[in-house]
């Protein structure tokens, strides 16, 4: 099987299949927004992560997970702008 | 070299509750995720407290619940989403009380992430499709169905992914019997991806999305999305089909709105704000859970807001189209992570933060003076509906669950100067927060003390006939006497009972059907139900020193090591065998297991001897009196009991033979059935005086009471073995006690007193001592030598209570102006009367200010008894986040306390203005502290 695809195909299909895999060439913004919303989706997966920054913030749980989730949308602001360079 | 850890409390904050007859009985029970322990909990209808039934570790982390029936079945069954990559369905086994898995579907990697599902959970209401979804992309949808074995199947999954997109929440809609749907709110963020200039993120939309699973073609379909105007964080689902208008509310902040596919025109009601509120007016509200109760006739629901206002929301329908939203305030309770409303009555409130409580629904809020409110009354832009908050009207409490989460700080030592050490937790958020002292050790209720003439050295318990539920007689020996007590209304003395009064008593019990037996130094006198009496001499100048008792054997041993046996016979009558065991030194201690079910006899005697041996002797009529198997042990032996323990009825449980050495040890080993072999023995250090042993009932079954120093408790609860020690005063012998007020109670002696004890909450590990506090605590130290507790709490979003006084009169004076001229005079009134009430923090919740502002308070205070010694406020926006006692090479005999505050501390990105270190001069005996500077 691993012979039929070229190794940039199987990238591209664990790309679209695990969002935020990267690979080498992969610019600055993709991957601290990446980061990002890995963390925030890790916080709200984890109840004590969660109560935790509750705590520290001193709001309802469900306020923090609401925020986490709005952050979520544009972790980083904008993207870069596209160097018609690249690609 | 292995590492081993022995979790000693469970984790105590619930993050998931769900509501459902898992038994299959008319019953609901509470299926609650605690973390990485899923725990089933039933309230029990008469007395309203909650019982846990099972607790099973998962190790994993739940990450949500659901329960779902599917139509025409008679029990629910749970879903569980985790972080193992897998959708898991669980039945409740009541016979075995265990959870058993009927499904188990692979979809994932396991872990917390992003795109791979676990994180929410839907069901179709009848039951035939469940969506598992995750923070982004994924949803798989998994149809469940009946074979024709009627055994729960699932299909495989149907995916329902949209790449790029944010789920924020997930409900079943009740379309009745059509194509199952589901509905999500979602926000597509790939166009803010790829626009550098920041226009999209602005104009981003949340939309709710409606996704329908074809059960005809087998897939899943994204059927219609609406964008809404503000971003909403909860779905709730209105009943359908037949029972309701069906469709969703969505919770946004600030508003609820109802929507429906089709014709329906949204209907809007904002969510009601507190008058007077000294919250900061920027702030949105957010409906924090919601639970839905369905009958035939009606349904309503309760939501919940962020400051923990329940309001109960009625929608008014006109031939299948919602035409009015009517909120109305209900109650105020702490914010949950999950309600559940029962259909005994009882609500469930799983706090966020702090204990847990079940409350029963007196009333349902439809006939008293509060307003109501209706999404057809007209309001202003930026009007809202205000309610005054009240304490509970519509609630009663009926059940507390202590809960230590969060726990913020610690201290394990021993500042009360127990012999044993506490640990000193402080915990909780907000003005619910508290020190709470744990001690090791079972509570005890104490039901009764009575003096005694004299010191007793020995309490039994008697029963009348063996069908009798609860005891007839304590009897308490003493040196040269005994006293016969009858247990009723009050405990009297009787004369009359056929016990010997004159001698001290060795031990007394039934024997036979209803038959008493007593045993004194001098012989054995056995009481007939028709007050014949027989009675059996000790011979010549020997007297018995020992003995054990079951239900139909005795067997006594005379001074000079000899064991002499009786039986009961058919007719009732004691028969003493033919011969007599001879052994080679004096006996201890002796002991006898209950005769087994459906047998005539016990088949083990234990002998504890002088030369610290213990030996099992056979009472089987083929080898009577011969020994079976000896062990010796480390110390001279005080007590023997045979106990059957552990196990339940399939399993089947096993015999224990527990032995107590006068060193303070406990022993116990396995007693085969069959062979009489010891094998496996465990050691337990009791206390320091000799470990004497007592059998008693607990939950029905058999437990054993040990005293030392300190009394301790075996018994076995949910499928483990617990030795917990008593949280009680040193008791010197004890015996079970049954009476109508007392139903599985203890009672002992303790110096001359006669003390009835119950033990009501077997395998809570610790006791808890609550002392409240203000603010959420931070850091705690202690001050060795006077055992003091120095602590910081601090709040982000707060007032201090200077500002919160000042924010008042500022308010009273704005209702003052603002009114009319001829209105002044009821403004003036209405503002006095605003500066005197003063809600409750613990009950209302403490008033959130803006984002940056900060109340502290340094206190120091004795965590023993809860006194209080001095509060020190911090003003206004400083922050206290640590502090230390400290000692200078300049002033060697003084102690200071240091507290470093941070000024204005912006918590993201994290930077302050400035910080304080604050110290203060601690008295000698650590009782005042006196602040020097800043």
């Amino acid at each position: 099987m691993a012979e039929r695809f070229h190794v940039l195909s199987q990238l591209e299909h664990l790309q679209s299949k695990y969002v935020g895999t990267g690979h080498s060439d992969m610019n600055r913004w993709d991957w601290v927004t990446n980061h990002h919303r890995d963390s925030y989706a890790s916080y709200i997966g984890h109840p004590d992560v969660l109560s935790l920054m509750a705590v520290c913030e001193n709001e309802s749980r469900t306020r923090i997970k609401f925020n986490f989730l709005q952050r979520m949308i544009s972790p980083c602001g904008p993207p870069p702008e596209k160097n018609p360079l690249d690609d | 070299m292995h590492l081993y850890n022995l979790t000693l409390q469970k984790p105590t904050a619930i993050n998931q509750a769900v509501h459902g007859s898992f038994a299959g009985t008319r019953q609901q029970e509470i299926c609650v995720g605690r973390g990485k322990v899923l725990e089933l909990l039933r309230p029990d209808p008469n007395t309203g407290k909650v019982h846990t039934l099972v607790s099973h570790e998962v190790f994993g982390i739940i990450r949500s619940l659901l329960a779902f029936r599917l139509t025409g079945g008679t029990k629910d069954y749970i879903v569980v989403g985790s972080d193992a990559g897998r959708i898991v369905v669980l039945e409740y086994n009541p016979t075995k009380n265990c959870f058993e898995r009927v499904h188990q579907e692979t979809f994932g990697k396991t872990g917390c992430r992003r795109v791979i599902p676990g994180q929410y959970l839907a069901v179709d209401p009848k039951g035939r499709a469940i969506l598992i979804g995750a923070s982004e992309k994924q949803k798989l949808v998994y149809i469940m169905n009946r074979d024709a074995a009627a055994n729960l199947t699932i299909s495989s999954p149907l995916e329902a992914h949209k790449g790029y997109s944010i789920c924020f929440s997930v409900v079943g809609i009740d379309v009745g019997f059509e194509n199952p749907t589901f509905a999500c709110l979602e926000v597509d963020y790939e166009d803010v991806d790829n626009d550098p200039t920041g226009e999209a993120m602005k104009k981003v939309q949340q939309t709710l999305t409606f996704y329908e699973l074809d059960l005809g073609l087998n897939h899943v379909v994204r059927k219609y999305a609406e964008p809404l105007d503000e971003m909403g964080n909860n779905l709730i689902s209105v009943p359908g089909g037949q029972d309701g208008p069906s469709g969703v509310i969505v919770c946004c902040e600030n508003y609820l709105i109802y929507k429906n596919l089709g014709d329906q025109p949204d209907i809007r009601c904002p969510i009601p704000r507190r008058r007077n509120d000294l919250d900061d007016p920027e702030r949105g509200m957010l409906i924090v859970c919601s639970a839905t109760h369905k009958t035939k006739s009606m349904f309503f629901f309760l939501v919940q807001s962020e400051q923990g206002d329940i309001f109960k929301i009625t929608l008014e329908t006109d031939e299948d189209i919602v035409t009015e939203m009517k909120i109305k305030y209900f109650d105020t309770v702490p914010p949950a992570n999950a309600m559940c409303i029962l259909k005994t009555g009882f609500l469930f409130i799983a706090s966020e933060f702090g204990n847990h409580y079940l409350y029963q629904i007196a009333r349902l809020g439809d006939d008293d003076d509060e307003p109501e409110f209706s999404s057809r009354m007209p309001l202003e832009e930026g009007e809202t509906f205000f309610f005054a908050p009240r304490p509970l009207q519509n609630l009663s409490l009926v059940d507390e669950l202590e809960s230590l989460a969060p726990v913020l700080a610690s201290h394990v030592g021993d500042l009360a100067n127990e012999d044993a050490p506490q640990i000193y937790a402080a915990c909780g958020r907000g003005p619910r927060s508290s020190v709470k002292v744990l001690r090791h050790g079972l509570e005890v209720t104490e039901m009764a003390v009575s003096e005694l003439p004299g010191n007793p050295n020995a309490v039994w318990t008697v029963r009348r006939s063996v069908d009798d539920e609860y005891d007839a007689h304590i009897v308490v020996s003493f040196v040269n006497a005994t006293l016969v007590l009858s247990i009723g209304e009050t405990v009297e003395e009787v004369t009359d009972s056929g016990f010997l009064g004159t001698t001290p008593t060795l031990a007394c019990s039934l024997i036979g059907d209803d038959a008493l037996l007593q045993i004194y130094p001098d012989g054995i006198r056995h009481i007939r139900s028709d007050r014949r009496v027989n009675e059996w001499k000790a011979p010549g100048k020997r007297s018995i020193v020992k003995c054990a008792i079951n239900q139909r054997q005795v067997a006594i041993a005379l001074s000079g090591g000899e064991i002499v046996y009786f039986e009961l016979d058919a007719t009732g009558q004691l028969n003493e065998y033919t011969e007599r065991k001879e052994l080679s030194s004096e006996v201890v201690c002796m002991g006898l297991s209950e005769v087994p079910q459906g047998e005539l006899r016990a088949r083990f005697l234990a002998v504890g001897l002088a030369d610290r041996t213990v030996r099992i002797i056979s009472l089987d009529p083929q080898d009577c009196l011969a020994p079976l198997s000896m062990q010796a042990l480390p110390a001279d032996s005080e007590s023997l009991a045979i106990v059957e323990m552990g196990g339940d009825e399939t399993t089947g449980s096993a015999l224990f033979l527990n032995i107590g050495l006068q060193n303070g040890v406990l022993l116990r080993t396995v007693l085969d059935h069959l062979t009489g072999d010891l094998s496996d023995t465990r050691t337990r250090y009791l206390g320091t005086r000799p470990v004497k042993l007592f059998k008693v009932k607990m939950q029905g079954k058999n437990a054993l009471l040990a005293t030392s120093s300190r009394a301790w408790l075996l018994y076995f609860y949910q499928n483990r073995f617990h030795l917990t020690p008593l949280s009680y005063d040193t008791l010197e012998y004890a015996a079970g006690f049954a009476s109508e007020q007392c139903p599985e109670g203890v009672v002992a002696i303790a110096a001359n007193t006669l003390r009835i004890l119950a033990l009501e909450k077997l395998g809570a590990v610790f006791n808890q001592m609550t002392h409240p506090l203000t603010r959420t605590p931070r850091r705690m130290i202690v001050h060795q030598q006077s055992g003091n507790v120095i602590l910081i709490e601090t709040d982000h979003n707060a007032y201090t209570d200077e500002t919160k006084q000042q924010r008042r009169q500022q308010m009273a004076e704005e209702m003052v102006e603002l009114a009319g001229e001829d209105e002044q005079e009821l403004a003036a009134e209405m503002a006095a009367q605003f500066l005197q009430e003063n809600l409750s923090e613990k009950e209302f919740n403490a008033p959130r200010a803006a984002y940056g502002m900060w109340a502290s308070v340094v206190r120091l205070m004795n965590p023993v008894n809860g006194n209080k010694l001095q509060d020190f406020p911090l003003p206004q926006n400083e922050a206290a986040f640590c502090v230390a006692i400290v000692t200078f090479a300049n002033q060697p005999d003084a102690q200071f306390v240091l507290v470093g505050a941070a000024n204005r501390l912006k918590l993201r990105p994290r930077q302050c203005s400035g910080g304080y270190v604050y110290t203060f001069l601690l008295s000698t005996q650590g009782d005042h502290m006196d602040l020097i500077h800043k």
